[in-house]
């Protein structure tokens, strides 16, 4: 593992529509174990922000506490970024995204950050339809204070102690759906093929965008009868992959009548969605549930988009908030002046 | 019998039942006293509940403009036969019982020492109004009109509140005047009218409050209007008594004041959080983003912001926090008033941390030192938080007007845009470039390839990267303690007034007396009391912390000096103790933490206790009994 990453980038690394190339969505070396989950979910960010063409500085990075919520750390050096408490996450995203609407949220959190400690303040951001990507790396299992089971770890899931987990596990993309959440997704750190464009999809989206990502805790958790091993999330994956098409490309692959599904985004952007059921409706509320359920049962890691409301409005729309971002208001725009306080006065005597 | 005199000068109590709208005709009878240009100052104490249970509405009188509490009830207007017997006990010698007379009064509520004046309101309402609704509360403003009789209020200017109060409800002013008329007349009719204790417009002691024209508002609306004047656009919170009319008023201006006109949306956003941690957390959040943004709470809302509140000043991130004090722990008692949040505050958080705090005593200052506040969190990139209180945020005050100076400009602190970043040879957030403690900040977005960091807790260094060696650590932390240094001479100076002059002392110590926010009236109050009395006692009105130097020189220079503060604890005495270079045996606290604000008489028998006065040397200066 290297602590140093070196500046000079490939001449010939390809560029996208801006002029940067893949290295400029680059963070700081990761401090992660070696074959960590989250590292994989890093590398698809990037590549995601790099193949959408967002311009780095656009996008605001947060997160909790937690190995998780270390990541942000690791991509995107050119935005800024913020690191918060634990749990909290959602509120800070929540303040930010009203002062400034223009700039692209992106919220990085764990299962214990999330389900856990955080499960109050994520439940009330669905509730708002803040207009974030919302990312949970999910390993079931406390990383950073070595290894205990977290909210989300499946019943009798082993960890690397030996003991069963007790509870039932707390499935946060089936809460998503029925919370509300526009956008909800699940996906396998190890399967950047679907991982990157759920990523696009989800920051093209206008609202909530939650992508639930199983993410092997290879310290912790990738150990026999561990259900969220690297093994076991292979053994076990039913994946549905997608396409992203941002508004802007032309659409060059063709596709078999009747095997995939189209949706479009409210920037025009696309998504296909392949090998979904026939009776699969990704606009359906009850499907989604119902397919999440039975994956349940039948201890199967389905993965994909499972939920996607198109014309939802997000929280700056509830709240009316003037086109112009609040945190770029002036004095005239905000302050009422001598005269007014006069009158105010006036009607206080 | 003995009857209190007084011109202009007296305390009146209504004991209600909640829920019953007594509040709002209470609060008529104050505003004709403010109208009559007569110094008043009306408090509500009220419970934890929506209906049936006892209330009080305190209407102090004062010539000389005295707006605190003084102690003590000339006359209980009482209607409420849950309390009656306490209420009746706890009027003064020589005092007034107004009570409803539809059933007699139980023999044992008898005082020889008292004037009793019954008024069969319920029986004249069922009389005379058909609608349940208005038989209950027309019952308030018959006895508003019996008042107006007794103590000489201007009817006229009755009658116009009224017509103001129902402008759009016409049919409501009718029943309304009806009932005052009718108030009036049985007062007439039998009773000889007016009291030894009545108001006269003629003979006001005052200039100072007629000069400058004063306006009659509570704190809490005063901090919103703070707000919306200093150019907050997010507000998040969470409701909790008494802070809750904070957001409310802040809402209620910025719907007329903050829309643009263009298109009709709203220059501002109000998020009513799901608890307190989440409304700090969207104030953090929109703070980074640079958006001027609030929040406002009360104790329990203090403690569980405090873990932000200590992100906030490690990450130093502009935050205000307006904290209307009630008496703590948990539920205690929600709608009482304290100052004991001085400590919690302070020093809110784990780890070493300190906070600026302001503390306004009238809700002019409520205004200005929310705006104020504004500035002061930019400028030093650090939560600021405005200490006032239930009896300040809650009750209408008098209070100069409101003023606003146009040339303001909103201090937004050192903050680089995309220009100054492309300028700056080297840039490192937390480099201490001027040596003051204060670095320069970058707002997200602002350059594409510049000025980009990640904001965290401790663990960093100047340029903003994760480091956990101890050396860094220490460098950051001494320079917050440098900036709070710089803080001292940005935030509000104490007050200070000439001394009373005293002829003849009965004391050789060189008293003092320092005081803030709503303890400061009736402290002012009690100084003058004791100076008739011969004891001098300089004052110091702290309005914020840190201390400003000059508070040091204050305790240096006396012999004694009392704290007076609203809390069991002393703990502005403890927070002076910790924060400034003095010997803790020269403090002595003067404390009330009864949930009630406390009065001057409180303070001056306090003071006279540490003193050893001889209660025998005391002439009690209220009431004047005739």
């Amino acid at each position: 593992m290297s602590y140093y990453k070196p500046k000079f980038q490939h001449p010939k690394l390809p560029k996208n529509e801006l002029g940067y190339t893949v290295a400029d969505y680059d963070g700081a070396v990761s401090t992660l174990c070696a074959g960590c989950g989250h590292d994989s979910i890093s590398g698809a960010i990037r590549n995601a922000c790099f193949l959408s063409a967002i311009p780095p500085h656009r996008i605001a990075k947060l997160s909790g506490i937690g190995c998780s919520s270390k990541m942000p750390t690791y991509f995107l050096g050119k935005s800024h970024g913020f690191n918060s408490v634990h749990g909290r996450m959602p509120s800070v995203a929540t303040g930010a995204s009203v002062a400034n609407r223009d700039l692209i949220y992106l919220g990085v959190s764990g299962d214990g950050d999330t389900a856990s400690i955080g499960m109050g303040q994520f439940v009330h951001l669905i509730r708002r339809n803040v207009n974030m990507t919302y990312i949970v790396a999910n390993n079931g299992c406390y990383g950073l204070t070595k290894g205990q089971d977290s909210a989300t770890a499946d019943l009798g899931s082993v960890g690397k102690y030996g003991v069963k987990n007790p509870f039932d596990g707390i499935d946060l993309a089936s809460l998503a759906v029925l919370q509300g959440a526009s956008f909800v997704a699940r996906s396998f750190s190890g399967d950047k093929e679907q991982l990157e464009p759920l990523i696009r999809a989800a920051m093209a989206h206008r609202g909530f965008a939650f992508i639930d990502v199983v993410s092997p805790c290879v310290t912790f958790a990738n150990n026999v009868g561990s259900t969220r091993s690297y093994a076991a999330t292979r053994d076990n994956l039913e994946a549905m992959p997608i396409d992203f098409v941002p508004m802007r490309e032309e659409i060059r692959t063709q596709y078999k009548e009747g095997s995939s599904q189209t949706v479009t985004l409210h920037d025009g952007s696309i998504i296909h969605l392949h090998k979904a059921s026939r009776k699969y409706k990704p606009d359906s509320r009850e499907d989604a549930l119902m397919a999440l359920q039975t994956a349940n049962r039948t201890g199967k890691v389905l993965t994909g988009l499972l939920y996607l409301d198109t014309d939802s409005q997000d929280l700056n729309h509830t709240l009316a908030l003037a086109t112009k971002p609040l945190n770029s208001l002036g004095k005239d725009e905000l302050c009422p002046g001598s005269r007014v306080l006069k009158s105010i006065n006036e009607g206080l005597r | 019998m003995k009857q209190i005199k007084g011109i202009n000068d007296f305390v009146v109590k209504f004991a209600n039942v909640n829920g019953t709208g007594s509040a709002s005709a209470n609060h008529l009878f104050a505003k004709a006293i403010f109208r009559m240009g007569v110094p008043v100052s009306p408090r509500n104490i009220f419970p934890s509940n929506i209906q049936g249970l006892p209330t009080w509405y305190e209407v102090r009188v004062s010539a000389k403009g005295y707006l605190g509490r003084r102690g003590g009830v000339d006359m209980m207007l009482c209607v409420n036969p849950q309390t009656m017997e306490d209420d009746i006990a706890s009027i003064e010698p020589g005092g007034y019982f107004v009570y409803d007379s539809t059933r007699p009064l139980a023999p044992h509520l008898n005082r020889d020492d008292i004037s009793y004046f019954g008024i069969p309101l319920t029986e004249m309402c069922m009389r005379e109004f058909k609608v349940a609704r208005l038989q209950q509360l027309l019952k308030n403003v018959v006895y508003v009109g019996a008042l107006a009789a007794l103590l000489d209020v201007d009817f006229s200017i009755l009658k116009d509140l009224l017509n103001d109060q129902f402008k759009g409800k016409e049919k409501l002013i009718l029943p309304n005047v009806h009932a005052l008329e009718m108030g009036y007349q049985f007062a007439q009719d039998n009773f000889s009218c007016p009291l030894p204790i009545r108001l006269d417009s003629s003979v006001i002691d005052a200039p100072h409050i007629r000069e400058s024209k004063h306006i009659l508002m509570n704190g809490n609306t005063a901090a919103a209007l703070g707000a919306i004047y200093g150019g907050a656009t997010v507000a998040a919170w969470y409701p909790i008594t008494p802070s809750t009319s904070v957001v409310d008023a802040f809402s209620k201006y910025a719907e007329r004041m903050r829309i643009d006109a263009g298109t009709g949306k709203r220059n501002f956003a109000i998020i009513q959080a799901e608890d307190e941690l989440a409304a700090m957390g969207i104030v953090v959040g929109a703070s980074w983003n640079g958006a001027r943004a609030f929040t406002a709470t009360s104790g329990p809302g203090l403690s569980l912001m405090s873990e932000f509140l200590g992100l906030a000043y490690f990450a130093e991130l502009p935050v205000v926090l307006i904290d209307v004090q009630r008496s703590g722990p948990s539920t205690g008692m929600p709608t009482r008033s304290q100052q004991s949040d001085i400590l919690a505050a302070a020093y809110a958080s784990h780890g070493d941390t300190k906070h600026v705090l302001l503390f306004p005593a009238t809700p002019r200052e409520c205004f200005d030192m929310t705006v104020q506040a504004f500035d002061l969190a930019e400028q030093l990139q650090t939560p600021v938080i405005m200490m006032s209180d239930l009896d300040l945020g809650m009750n209408d005050w008098m209070s100069p007007p409101l003023e606003w100076d146009d040339d303001y400009e909103m201090s937004r602190g050192k903050v680089l845009d995309a220009e100054a970043l492309d300028q700056a040879e080297s840039w490192g957030r937390y480099q201490d470039v001027d040596g003051d403690g204060i670095c320069y900040r970058t707002l997200p977005g602002a350059h594409p390839d510049k000025g980009a960091f990640f904001t965290r807790g401790s663990s960093k260094n100047e340029m903003a990267i994760y480091s956990e060696k101890g050396e860094d650590y220490v460098r950051n932390v001494d320079r917050l303690l440098r900036k709070f240094e710089t803080a001292k001479s940005y935030v509000p100076e104490p007050k200070v007034h000439d001394p009373i002059p005293v002829k003849k002392p009965k004391t050789k110590l060189k008293l003092g007396a320092l005081f803030f926010g709503t303890s400061a009236s009736p402290s002012y109050e009690a100084v003058e009391i004791l100076a008739e009395e011969g004891y001098p006692i300089d004052v110091m009105r702290i309005r914020a912390f840190p201390f400003h130097k000059r508070l040091d020189a204050f305790v240096h220079d006396h012999d004694m000096v009392f704290v007076i503060e609203q809390n069991r604890d002393g703990q502005m005495r403890q927070l002076i103790m910790n924060e400034c270079h003095i010997a803790p045996d020269k403090l002595t606290s003067v404390l009330n933490y009864s949930g009630t604000p406390i009065t001057a008489r409180t303070i001056a028998r306090q003071i006279r206790q540490a003193l050893n006065v001889d209660s025998a040397d005391i002439v009690e200066l209220h009431p004047e009994i005739a």
